[in-house]
């Protein structure tokens, strides 16, 4: 880009010097061409998203589905949401990515090519929920910082890849080894190649999970650009931070990993509850680990209308962090009864759930239809905004669509 | 005027005309190859659009700055300036806070994310914000809005 600038200036001078002549556009023909460079691609149709998709920030990218657009029991491209914390690297180059596996606990650092992993080590394929910490951020009171997600911001893709927890017994670590942080190819939106976007990671019991993975496809293809490619780690269940994308090394930390976004308040809660707008000390605050139990419903879409005395089929997903659902129920009363909705089991640990119900309405008018999952340790999910925090993460609250009966 | 004298005028004109000969065959070397292959040609394609881009950059509509959806405001250019070369605008508009937190989270930015000492520009920027994007006061669960009623379909 400021090579062909230069150019083209070079080539105005000369014709300028040649002619003796002024050159009619020139002056404006220069400066206009910088602006030009800078405007912004497509995003729906650079990252293949579905059009409704809403665009929270686009430095660094940010987009979230809305709620009927997650319909699929399993998560397509186009409807995944995108959290990005720095720029998706600018050169991928598949055929020579390496993961070296390095840190105070590993015995011996190692790295491997992307084929290596491939290659060597069996594949597994899950489902796997994976929702952003701030996923609903935009109802909290006071505000709180960040992207304000509504509820689009969990996926659940099929994943496939190696289990993280053979490589880690190929590699070998040492006893003392507590915590892995990941390390990414992604670049600082300062641009400073000093600075991480993004290192975070989990605790080594979370690391050694059969579900935990090296992905290197996603829906049975290549993962798309935004979510990882060529290679993710995946931790269902976790706040999506934890899956990192890009991944080209995992430290074995002797302590809990102290990379970009583990620190201060990131990807924290207050480990007790605080009252709404409080000052939490950073050594207060505690890491997330599993997501709580929450709820979609994905059809209807919220705003339909039928006829009086057509029952209403609602259909939509349900996922508890580590846990399973036990039960959905929902609601057309504002909360004053419940019923239950019929409840799928999980394609595999870690996968939401599907659930459905067909509701009949007693007269015309405004309802709202309410969802409420229950985990299986007999957590319900808050019909208001659960606790306040600092960085507004974990809203577990309801779901809930507007239908009119005419 | 001696014989010697006028050889010398006559050769200086002699490469005078040599070197004007030689610019113009440049010149006109230069515009056939434009001709032949536009491309060369800066302005041939993007007059047009480039000139009203450029003309446009920082237009104000209905009180918007249309590049960065910036509310139109004392202290806008500052803003602009200073907040929308790392991350997007969208990051601004979204989020509303007062003055306390907007200082604290440009204090974040210059630890974390490598945000350049503000100086006096601080203070215009914060009362921008906090005049154009202060919190909003709402409960623990808002009624629902902007739905968009359609007929539900079998």
């Amino acid at each position: 880009m400021e090579r062909r600038s230069f150019v083209k200036k070079a080539t105005l001078g000369v014709f300028a010097t040649l002619l003796g002549t002024d050159i009619v556009y020139g002056a404006k023909m220069l400066e206009g061409y910088k602006p030009l460079g800078l405007q912004e691609p497509d995003p729906f149709k650079l990252f293949k998203k579905n059009k409704e998709m809403v665009v929270l920030n686009d430095k660094p990218w940010n987009i979230e589905p809305k709620a009927h657009l997650l319909d699929d029991k399993v998560t397509p491209n186009a409807a995944m949401f995108i959290r990005n914390n720095g720029k998706i690297p600018y050169e991928i180059d598949a055929e020579k990515w390496t993961l070296t596996i390095d840190g105070e606990s590993v015995k011996k650092q190692k790295t491997y090519s992307l084929q290596d992993l491939k290659t060597n080590f069996k594949h597994y394929t899950y489902q796997l929920t994976i929702e952003c910490g701030g996923n609903g951020r935009s109802e909290f009171n006071p505000p709180a910082k960040g992207n304000q997600w509504t509820l689009g911001a969990v996926h659940c893709a099929s994943w496939t890849g190696v289990r993280l927890k053979d490589i880690l017994a190929d590699v070998g670590i040492k006893d003392d080894a507590v915590y892995i942080g990941y390390h990414a190819a992604d670049v600082h939106l300062s641009g400073d190649p000093s600075k991480e976007p993004i290192s975070r990671g989990c605790p080594i019991s979370k690391a050694i999970q059969e579900e935990t993975l090296l992905a290197f496809k996603m829906n049975g293809e290549d993962i798309p650009v935004a979510h990882g490619y060529p290679l993710r780690l995946v931790a269902g269940g976790w706040p999506a931070s934890v899956s990192g994308k890009w991944v080209n090394r995992i430290s074995i930390r002797n302590k809990v990993h102290d990379g970009a976004k583990m620190t201060g308040t990131a990807y924290r809660v207050p480990c007790k509850p605080v009252s709404p707008g409080e000052k939490v000390k950073d050594e207060d605050m505690c890491i997330i680990e599993s997501m709580p139990v929450k709820s979609l419903i994905t059809y209807p879409k919220s705003g339909a209308i039928i006829k009086k005395g057509k029952s209403l089929d609602i259909r939509g997903h349900a996922w508890a962090g580590e846990l399973e659902v036990s039960a959905v129920e929902y609601s057309i009363d504002f909360g004053a009864t419940w019923q239950k909705c019929s409840l799928d089991k999980p394609a595999n640990r870690l996968a939401w759930q599907h659930f459905s119900a067909s509701i009949e309405f007693p007269k015309s008018g405004y309802y709202e239809v309410w969802a409420k999952a229950i985990d299986s340790n007999g957590n319900a999910q808050p019909m208001v905004v659960p606790g306040w925090n600092p960085k507004g993460y974990l809203n577990n609250a309801c779901h809930r669509i507007a239908v009119k009966v005419s | 005027m001696n014989e010697s004298e006028f050889n010398k005028k006559i050769k200086k004109a002699q490469r005078t005309a040599y070197q004007a000969a030689f610019a113009t065959a440049i010149a006109t070397a230069l515009l056939l190859f434009s001709i032949y292959y536009p491309t060369f040609l800066v302005f041939k394609n993007n007059e047009t659009q480039l000139s009203t881009v450029t003309l446009d950059e920082d237009r104000i509509e209905n009180g918007i700055h249309v590049r960065t959806g910036l509310v139109d405001a004392e202290g806008l250019m500052t803003v602009v300036n200073n907040c929308t070369n790392c991350h997007s605008s969208k990051l601004v508009t979204q989020n509303r806070m007062n003055a306390e937190r907007w200082n604290e989270t440009i204090k974040w930015m210059q630890e974390k994310q490598n945000l350049w000492d503000l100086g006096e520009n601080q203070k215009i920027i914060v009362d921008y914000l906090v005049k154009n994007y202060p919190p909003k006061k709402v409960g623990r669960r808002m009624q629902l809005t902007d739905i968009e009623w359609y007929e539900l379909q079998d």
